[in-house]
């Protein structure tokens, strides 16, 4: 008989207890942006902190629960009054701007569905996903309308752009200013009354191949978020809680929005880039009791030493947690050395909404594993051949999840077929491969296919090398990952050049700069190596594997369909 | 100096500054923490001052610290320049 130590049902959760916790009934509607605001406030906690926000130069905004409320009714009425209907897909394109998180509660308050997109993102990253989703409005900054009117052309669907901090300065054609403080206050708003199956949120991902796609996130997934929110990272009321990630991610809508808000906690945003003396006086400053944070973060931190560090009173942090990538042992010992408690990983991905595999506080980690599925996933790693459970334990598999807890994508927008490929039977395949060991913990081995994970994010080789094909010196080019000790993986490209062309700095230096400006930062080979040509199949198709197992001094495996040189 | 300042801080402006971005880079604007310049994109521009300048940058010099502003990275790369004047470049 076949052992079932592989497959970990760790332990059920009982959604209808946490719908009757929430108050929601089945068949009734069930709204993110009511539940994030209008439901704390219900609760007698409209007077309550909701966001406290500073950047960089030092501004600082306060915002109750009920601003919360009346703030994204406010972008809720805004949207109603442009002719923007439930169902359209509405970008948020800010930087994390108090803007943004109302703007997020209101297009969901106004039956829309929010699509937040990472400011950094160039024109080509911008255009790929509007495009797709055929995005009707877009909210965004002023320093970020440019990367838009370059290609607006291409954009017929995209009928509404709002720029929320114009100021005096000339806007484009289609584009309209809204400014929030000067806005009238929308005390009263209609919400929409979305069931649990009714669109909410569209995440972008990375794949291997093709464009990214839309995970499609329904307003029933509050529930899972709402109940890890509180099990996994463990927030009670009091707590004054910072999650790093920002918005244009899952990470920053699923626990930098929905989860700590429908629970009615306090939190704390800093919107600047990274600075460890900054990031330290600013936990010290605000009194953070649970920091969610992410292994490349906290390796910067490491770096910057544990003198640093000791200067701030952290004393009120109570539970830190990770995400985005593995976190490596070290991190974990070196948090508990200099915070007094380690960091506890979790594992999860823009598909599934949320956590999925945690260390929960209170349990024994066990530095370098993801944990445990937490109750209401089934979770396993299949035998790569057969994609059957793996019997026993320690062995290397693909790590598989079996769907039923309410956050699960419900599909890649407008791609049936991809979404399908992501399935084996019962099972969804997340694309990672790790082994359990015998106390069940899951330890991650690494990506079971080409994407690129660096600093969390997930980067598709494709739009790499479109982006690298576009530039008029190159013939043919592979991205791929290359290991580094602080991001784990970055991007690295080879590039073959056109008859005329010659390497050299200048011109790796051009095409860097081409794929940051046009892709983004992220995605900006951080090493371009030339060659003269890329090992192929027989058939033609660049093998992507050759080139990483070359980088990470892995073995190449089977040679025997490529190409002769 | 002077000119190196001039040179860094036109790259930036260049480089990392949007259309539309209306903020002023001085010799003293944090870059990195300020959120004008990524640590992605920190290579990029550690790739230029070494073309530029003909040296090499050492990565563990290349910190967000050392790069956070105009000043400072044109502190680095006379340190590197001083320090190796022949080896570096």
């Amino acid at each position: 008989m076949a052992t079932t130590t592989a497959v970990m049902a760790h332990a059920r959760a009982d959604w209808s207890a946490i719908e009757r916790e929430l108050g929601h009934h089945p068949g009734r509607p069930i709204n993110i942006g009511w539940y994030c605001s209008d439901r704390i406030c219900e609760q007698g906690l409209a007077g309550k902190a909701a966001l406290l926000w500073e950047d960089a130069q030092g501004a600082r905004r306060s915002y109750t629960f009920d601003d919360l409320r009346v703030h994204s009714n406010t972008f809720a009425r805004l949207l109603l009054g442009m002719g923007v209907r439930p169902g359209d897909r509405v970008c948020i394109f800010m930087d994390r701007i108090p803007e943004l998180y109302f703007a997020f509660l209101g297009v969901l308050k106004m039956g829309g569905v929010a699509q937040p997109l990472f400011s950094a993102f160039g024109e080509d990253s911008l255009k790929v996903r509007l495009a797709d989703a055929g995005t009707v409005a877009l909210l965004t900054q002023r320093k970020h309308a440019g990367k838009l009117r370059r290609v607006r052309e291409a954009l017929p669907e995209l009928k509404h752009v709002v720029v929320v901090d114009a100021g005096a300065a000339a806007l484009g054609d289609g584009e309209m200013a809204f400014d929030l403080e000067s806005a009238p206050r929308v005390e009263h708003f209609d919400v929409f009354p979305s069931l649990s199956e009714t669109p909410s949120v569209l995440h972008y991902t990375s794949g291997t191949t093709g464009p990214p796609k839309g995970a499609e996130h329904v307003h029933s997934s509050i529930l899972a978020q709402y109940y890890t929110t509180k099990l996994v990272l463990g927030l009670r009321p009091d707590d004054v809680y910072w999650c790093n990630a920002d918005p244009g991610w899952v990470t920053g809508t699923s626990y930098g929005i929905i989860g700590p808000w429908s629970n009615g906690i306090t939190q704390v945003v800093l919107d600047s880039g990274f600075n460890a003396e900054r990031w330290y006086s600013f936990l010290e400053r605000r009194c953070v009791t649970v920091w969610y944070s992410a292994p490349t973060a906290i390796r910067l931190l490491m770096r910057e030493g544990r003198d640093l560090v000791r200067r701030f009173d952290l004393s009120a942090l109570r539970h830190l947690a990770s995400v985005g990538e593995p976190l490596n042992p070290e991190a974990v010992v070196w948090s508990q050395e200099v915070f007094g408690r380690p960091f506890h990983d979790t594992f999860w991905q823009t598909e599934t909404g949320s956590i999925v595999i945690a260390n929960l506080p209170g349990t024994r980690i066990k530095p370098g594993s993801m944990g445990r599925p937490v109750p209401g996933v089934t979770a396993a790693v299949l035998d790569p051949a057969t994609l059957e459970p793996l019997e026993g334990h320690g062995r290397v598999g693909l790590i598989a999840l079996r769907p039923g807890w309410p956050s699960m994508m419900r599909g890649y927008w407008r791609k049936p077929d991809a979404y399908a490929k992501k399935f084996r039977g019962d099972w969804y395949l997340c694309g990672d491969k790790a082994r359990i060991d015998a106390d069940g913990y899951f330890w991650f081995v690494g990506r079971d296919d080409d994407v690129i994970n660096t600093g969390g994010h997930l980067v598709g080789p494709f739009e790499v090398e479109s982006a690298l094909l576009e530039h008029p010196a190159v013939a043919e080019s592979a991205a791929v990952a290359k290991p580094d000790p602080v991001n784990m993986e970055v991007v690295k490209a080879f590039v073959a050049l056109k008859p005329g062309f010659v390497a050299g700095d200048d011109l790796e230096l051009e095409i860097m700069n081409r794929v940051r400006r046009r892709l983004s930062p992220l995605a900006m080979p951080q090493e371009i190596e030339f060659v003269t040509s890329l090992p192929k199949t027989r058939s033609g198709k660049i093998l992507r594997r050759v080139l990483r197992a070359q980088e990470w001094g892995e073995p190449v495996g089977d040679l025997s369909t490529m190409m002769d040189e | 100096m002077d000119d190196l300042v001039a040179v860094i801080r036109d790259y930036v402006v260049k480089e990392y500054l949007e259309e539309g971005d209306d903020r002023t880079i001085d010799s003293e604007t944090p870059l990195i923490s300020g959120g004008i310049v990524d640590s992605f994109s920190m290579v990029s521009l550690k790739r230029f001052l070494e073309k530029k300048c003909q040296i090499r940058i050492p990565d563990e010099q290349a910190t967000p610290d050392a790069f956070d502003t105009v000043s400072r990275i044109a502190e680095l790369v006379e340190r590197i320049r001083r320090d190796a004047p022949v080896a570096a470049r």
